[in-house]
């Protein structure tokens, strides 16, 4: 196998990783509002993915360095076609990230609820329009001979993008729901359990919808392949199971979903990297945007050694905080946060 | 006007990027410092300042992590034509950055924050030092990736004429990274020692918790005293490096225009830029440029004019002198701000050999005040490797000029600008506002959460989480 068919791969992981693992942050990040009633109760669904969600969103960084490292064809393409797109996606990446760390530093209402809307639409967004951007790469853009974008930001709102990050996002927040069932407990896996049912229902119906329409444009076989209908199933499964007490089989069901329905795309991909609308001579495919065989195999190398690594104390890291959170004892749901008291008032008359 | 957008776009977002960089490198360093007193003596009170001064250290992280999201799209959006020129060896150091540094601070930051109490007391100390180990990795990486800017090395063109990666090894060993790097890390923890100190001064002003906070004021100046003597060797040895590799740098930045040997250092001067070439009410100090640029008593330092003359025999017509302003003032305000740091460094240094820190009024006060000097040191220290680059994006082999997004207009741009400065804004406000929150409140006891209300997770119960 030539190495950038192996970058490919490499990077269709990277994205895979990212979804499985940030897309429930994401899930957790838009349906903590509704699962949490009280200050309490939110304050949980958010702490189930608080010691994580930093080390999961790395993924991203990652692929989009990698794809830089190995495709700097690609990343110099896709980055700046998607440029208005991802100006926004980066804004809520630094409204979302900062909000885990803001939301509860002071106890000013005005201030916890702007935070806690950065949270809910930041994680609402980044999916979605990742997957807009995502789907663009194979449903094509204008892009000419020397590999540069020619549309506007509105080109880039096709139709089967859009579909693409609706999927994504609709199979994110099944995603966070599944996995609040299995972090929390009491009233609040209650109502994550309630939503998984029309989230799954919604996924079900959004990922059968995504698997027909790549197959109508990418052409080839009319047969969607084994990956493909692996997500439908997988989406099934998660919808079915998320309504019994199997907390965990409907998380790695939903899991399962995620990593086929974006896999699916990188494999629908494969040659091309990202498709030329104007003219498929002008593609950009695994070779024409690759680096060279001496950087390929530096980074492979590089790859090899630290992967292994990062897989393994990431791991424990989920192993660690592996029990569900709950509020703490004596502390009904409906009592005020469990925070600090207010920041004491610097002294009126400093005795210096 | 595409180009000087992008450019300003990149500078306003690094700039502000690294001034929350050298706060989270300096501040884990030195809470690891804290903890493993504490580990050790196991006296509370060090525990307490660990809780303390790790709540400013995550409201720093936060910004300083999702500002830097932006640095790592800004070159694909902004500078498609750089990225798809030098991708095949400036990618690949980026690319090792996440892998090697970011997975291991966020993952270990997130055990820290959450691992208090549930992770045995010395594995939990391993955190906050893995974490500290990743924020100086990823300025290692970040830092080759800028030296190669600086001074290309380890690569062959192509037939396109385009750079190729050939020797990973160079890019490691290249003298412009090897200084820079020592010289970024140091100029981080007088950032972070700073400010550990102004919190610890103005809380020991205010009589609160002397003792206590004598220990982090101790670890302060113990820290920051070897880091600015160290820093300001360093940054005169880089500055030797780079008369080698980019003598315009060196030259703009003295405001040399012509040629001398044995030559002065410039202490003031009004005037002396390019349609001004000899300045009035000039301070000079003989000999001191040919000693810092060349380390030679008599060294001769090439002046603008020649060089310019040099670079475009060798790249053909067009201006190759940097800013000369920009050069000239940014190279003094970060030397004289670290020769006031480091004055300030020594006075601090004798008052603790004398024991009598807490008692010195002026030492505190000015403590506190010194906090803003490491930031515009820092900013000028930048300024100066950057415009001094200029009109290089990749010093010899591309130009700034021809590196920016032909797909991106000026319109996208003033957008983004515009969205980034607004975000920013609300970013530090936000953060300063908590900074100084925090860095007033009392001295959280051992057994409350104060200092880390925001992040403290509620308990968890043993239930098993996999119920199948």
């Amino acid at each position: 196998m030539h190495l950038h068919t192996l970058w490919f791969i490499v990077l269709a992981i990277l994205w895979v990783g990212f979804f499985v693992l940030e897309g429930f942050d994401f899930g957790v990040g838009v349906l903590h509002t509704v699962v949490g009633k009280t200050d309490t109760e939110r304050r949980v669904a958010i702490n189930t993915v608080g010691p994580w969600w930093d080390g999961n969103e790395v993924w991203l960084i990652v692929a989009g360095a990698g794809t830089f490292a190995a495709f700097p064809g690609w990343y110099a393409t896709m980055f700046s076609a998607l440029y208005l797109a991802l100006l926004l996606v980066l804004a809520a990446l630094m409204a979302r990230g900062v909000a885990f760390e803001f939301t509860r530093k002071s106890e000013d209402r005005r201030w916890q609820g702007t935070w806690t809307w950065c949270m809910t639409l930041g994680s609402l967004l980044i999916p979605l329009l990742i997957g807009v951007g995502l789907g663009d790469l194979l449903n094509g853009l204008p892009i000419n001979s020397s590999h540069d974008f020619t549309g506007n930001f509105f080109d880039l709102l096709t139709p089967y993008g859009l579909w693409t990050g609706l999927t994504f996002l609709g199979l994110c927040l099944l995603h966070g729901a599944t996995f609040l069932a299995l972090r929390t407990t009491d009233p609040v896996r209650e109502r994550a359990r309630a939503l998984a049912r029309p989230l799954g229902w919604a996924a079900i119906a959004l990922v059968v919808g995504f698997v027909i329409w790549t197959i109508s444009i990418a052409g080839g076989t009319d047969v969607p392949d084994p990956v493909q209908i692996l997500a439908v199933l997988a989406v099934i499964f998660a919808a079915r199971l998320a309504a019994t007490d199997s907390d965990g089989w409907a998380f790695i069901s939903s899991a399962v979903a995620i990593a086929a329905t974006v896999g699916s795309l990188f494999i629908k991909l494969y040659p091309n990297v990202m498709i030329s609308s104007t003219n498929a001579a002008y593609s950009l495919t695994v070779s024409n945007a690759a680096s060279g065989g001496y950087a390929l195999k530096v980074m492979t190398i590089v790859t090899v050694i630290l992967f292994p690594v990062v897989l393994a104390y990431q791991g424990w890291s989920f192993y660690v905080f592996r029990a569900r959170v709950t509020a703490p004892p004596g502390q009904p749901a409906s009592s005020p946060p469990a925070a600090a008291p207010a920041a004491p008032a610097a002294p009126a008359t400093p005795r210096a | 006007m595409t180009n000087d957008l992008a450019r300003w776009q990149f500078a306003t977002t690094s700039i502000y990027h690294f001034l929350f960089v050298p706060v989270t490198i300096g501040l884990a360093f030195l809470v690891a410092l804290l903890q493993t007193a504490w580990y050790r003596n196991e006296k509370p009170e060090y525990k307490r300042l660990t809780k303390f001064f790790g709540t400013l250290l995550l409201i720093n992280v936060a910004v300083g992590v999702v500002t830097g999201l932006v640095q790592e799209f800004e070159f694909g959006m902004n500078w498609s034509a750089y990225s798809r020129f030098v991708g095949d060896v400036f990618g690949a150091p980026l690319a090792m950055e996440g892998l090697a540094a970011f997975f291991l601070e966020s993952t270990f930051l997130g055990l820290w924050i959450f691992g208090w109490g549930r992770l045995p007391k010395a594995v939990h100390l391993a955190c906050i030092w893995l974490v500290a180990v990743g924020t100086m990795l990823s300025a290692m990486f970040i830092m080759v990736a800028n030296s190669w800017m600086q001074h290309p090395v380890g690569y062959v063109l192509n037939s396109h004429g385009q750079p190729e990666l050939n020797n990973i090894g160079a890019l490691f060993t290249n003298p412009t990274f090897l200084w820079g790097y020592v010289h970024v890390i140091l100029a981080a923890l007088i950032t972070g020692s700073l400010i550990m100190l102004a919190v610890s001064a103005w809380q020991i002003q205010r009589h609160r918790e002397v003792a206590s906070f004598m220990h982090s004021a101790t670890i302060s100046v113990i820290v920051l005293l070897p880091a600015i003597l160290v820093t300001m060797f360093v940054g005169s040895e880089l500055g030797v490096v780079q008369t080698k590799y980019q003598p315009m740098k060196i030259a703009a930045a003295e405001a040399q225009w012509t040629t001398c040997q044995p030559c002065s250092f410039s202490l003031f001067q009004i005037g002396g830029g390019k349609n001004d070439q000899t300045p009035s009410q000039i301070i000079e100090v003989p000999h001191l440029l040919s000693l810092l640029a060349t380390n030679s008593w008599n060294g001769k330092v090439v002046g603008l004019n020649e060089l310019q003359k040099e670079y475009e025999a060798k790249y053909g017509p067009g201006n190759y002198v940097p800013d000369v302003f920009i050069q000239y003032w940014s190279m003094r305000i970060m030397a004289y701000l670290a020769t006031l740091i480091m004055l300030f460094a020594l006075w601090g240094g004798w008052l603790l050999h004398r024991g009598k820190l807490a008692e010195s009024k002026w030492f505190l006060r000015l403590s506190i005040w010194a906090v803003v000097t490491p930031f515009l040191m820092n900013t000028a220290g930048w300024m100066l490797t950057e415009n001094g680059r200029q009109p290089w994006i990749v010093q010899g082999l591309m130009k700034t000029i021809n590196a920016n997004s032909p797909s991106v207009t000026s319109t996208d741009i003033w957008i983004s600008l515009i969205a980034f400065v607004l975000i920013y804004i609300a970013l530090g406000a936000a953060d300063v506002l908590l900074m100084t929150r925090y860095a007033r409140k009392e001295l959280g006891q051992d057994d409350e959460q104060a200092g880390e209300s925001g992040t403290t997770p509620p308990s968890a119960t043993p239930i098993p989480a996999l119920t199948f």
